[in-house]
């Protein structure tokens, strides 16, 4: 087994072999530019782009035409949450999100704020949820658009995508979902879940980084959208600049492959993260699960272990790589903000771990990672005066904290 | 992040580790910080005359608090109160060579062992008045 283990998959994933092979011959040998009509190395590389078109579209049951390319998920969201904003500013400057969603969305939308849109930030449920009936509840005549992640990148927790959707035709409102983390892992079809609007990202589908997409639905309704990038009126004139082919390339067959493999995959990584779940609270009390057990991605797993702080545990598992929410692991001291979203509390959004399983995960690495984590956890707790107070009966909650850092 | 060579090293061979009988007339026990916060010091120390015969610390933090009062042990044992009350934050700072943004782990020490110091002191006020009672 090498060493160390990578369970971090929901941060980025290594390129399968199969697409950095698709990918090759579109750097050196077929290096057109897309747009160049009037010879044989441009026909080739848009060929190759147009290929990756319905590729991406097949995945999520969309055609070719609607498929911008973009350089990430990043892009994606500012694309979709500005281009709308601006476009449909003289129909209204309400949009909807939640708390939950990746921070592109949320500082969007404060960048929004300060031109003058209104934001509804939704509470999610303690599962990191958003129900349909609290978008209902905060929809207004002037709200241009809902804007709810499929999958939250963090607990794993899925929407109820069909039903906003479903929600929004019906109003009339604009969905954009941030499809990230759900693309390629999670049957998506933006036709059955309504949905206007869905970014998705190579990288998080073992395709390369700098390479992503946005889907911009073309009729019932047609969505149009300010471009907010200004040049050659490349993509339709939603985002020029020349394209990226290998990447593009690259994201074609990453989401082939998604695609063609995506029942197989999720099974077996379900399996993988349920059999390390119950091979570690197996040994371990105290363990609590955050984000939504029926609803949730199958490569996810968030857990808090209760008196153990989440940067020392990481510390603890150095051959696992592995992310936390904790707080001293960003420069923000500030842990979580899906967690803080979700209310587990503060002390246990301290004490967060996230395991990403994937593709190549074997059950071996699972093993040795789950084995690692029970030890080091076993051993903090020994040094933990938290542990030692709830040993003695004394419940935390009623200690008068100095909480003064 | 990267830490310290001294920084592992205290976090993976942790000195002090424990608890002492914080009921015990010659013990003083500082706790500080909050689960909410993501530290929590406890920090013990045995007093013989004014010298502290012993230390021990169990700490829920990351590994830089880790370090911080494990470090705050091995230099309390065999000082006298006056000379550990002097120990000062930006010491372990130096020592541990932590980075600005774990610095609130170094002053969470330093209060951890004023704390200690102040409870040792307290129940020492307090014994006669016990014993006369």
């Amino acid at each position: 087994m090498k060493l160390p283990i990578y369970l971090d998959y929901q941060a980025t994933t290594p390129v399968d072999p199969r697409v950095l092979e698709a990918m090759l011959p579109y750097f050196s040998e077929a290096f057109g530019n897309a747009a160049s009509r009037s010879h044989a190395f441009g026909w080739k590389a848009e060929q190759a782009v147009e290929r990756a078109r319905e590729e991406i579209a097949a995945l999520i049951g969309a055609t070719a035409k609607e498929i911008i390319f973009t350089s990430g998920s990043t892009e994606g969201i500012n694309l979709a949450l500005k281009g709308v904003a601006e476009m449909y500013a003289s129909k209204g400057k309400h949009v909807v999100t939640s708390l939950a969603e990746h921070k592109a969305v949320l500082d969007t939308c404060k960048h929004l704020e300060k031109l003058g849109y209104e934001v509804t930030y939704l509470k999610p449920d303690k599962t990191a949820r958003v129900s349909v009936e609290s978008v209902r509840a905060a929809l207004r005549p002037d709200t241009i658009l809902v804007a709810i992640m499929w999958a939250n990148n963090e607990v794993g927790t899925l929407n109820p995508i069909r039903e906003i959707g479903a929600l929004c035709r019906e109003q009339g409102v604009l969905f954009f979902t941030d499809g990230t983390q759900a693309a390629g892992k999670v049957p998506v079809d933006v036709e059955a879940d309504h949905v206007d609007l869905l970014c998705l990202s190579a990288h998080k589908i073992y395709g390369p980084k700098g390479s992503g997409a946005l889907y911009v639905r073309r009729k019932n309704p047609r969505v149009r959208l300010a471009a907010q990038m200004d040049g050659g009126g490349h993509e339709r004139g939603m985002r020029s600049g020349t394209l990226n082919v290998p990447g593009i390339v690259g994201l074609g067959k990453a989401c082939e492959l998604a695609r063609t493999e995506l029942v197989e995959e999720a099974r077996r990584t379900a399996e993988l993260r349920d059999h390390m779940e119950k091979r570690i609270t197996k040994e371990l009390g105290f363990v609590e699960l955050n984000g939504n057990r029926e609803h949730r991605l199958p490569g996810n797993l968030n857990l808090s272990f209760h008196f153990v702080e989440g940067e020392s545990l990481i510390m603890g598992v150095s051959d696992v790589a592995v992310s936390s929410g904790s707080a001293c692991t960003s420069a923000s001291l500030e842990p979580s903000h899906v967690l803080r979203a979700m209310d587990v509390g503060e002390d246990l959004a301290h004490s967060s771990i996230r395991f990403g399983i994937g593709r190549f995960t074997t059950r071996a690495e699972v093993d040795y990672a789950a084995d690692c984590v029970i030890k080091a956890v076993k051993r903090l707790r020994e040094m933990s005066p938290l542990y030692e107070l709830a040993q003695e009966g004394v419940d935390l909650k009623t200690i008068q904290w100095q909480a003064n850092h | 992040m990267a830490y310290s060579d001294k920084v592992l090293d205290h976090y993976n061979h942790p000195r002090n580790v424990g608890a002492l009988d914080k009921a015990r007339a010659d013990v003083g026990t500082g706790v500080v910080g909050a689960p909410e916060c993501g530290d929590v010091m406890k920090l013990q120390i045995q007093v013989d005359g004014d010298r502290i015969v012993d230390a021990k610390f169990k700490t829920f933090g990351c590994g830089s608090a880790i370090a911080s009062s494990s470090l705050a042990t091995e230099w309390l044992k065999g000082k006298t109160l006056e000379e550990a009350g002097r120990i000062r934050n930006t010491e372990i700072v130096q020592e541990l060579s932590l980075p600005p943004v774990k610095i609130h782990c170094s002053v969470l020490a330093e209060d951890a062992i004023k704390a200690a110091i102040a409870d040792f002191k307290k129940k020492q006020d307090q014994e006669p008045e016990a014993q006369s009672a």
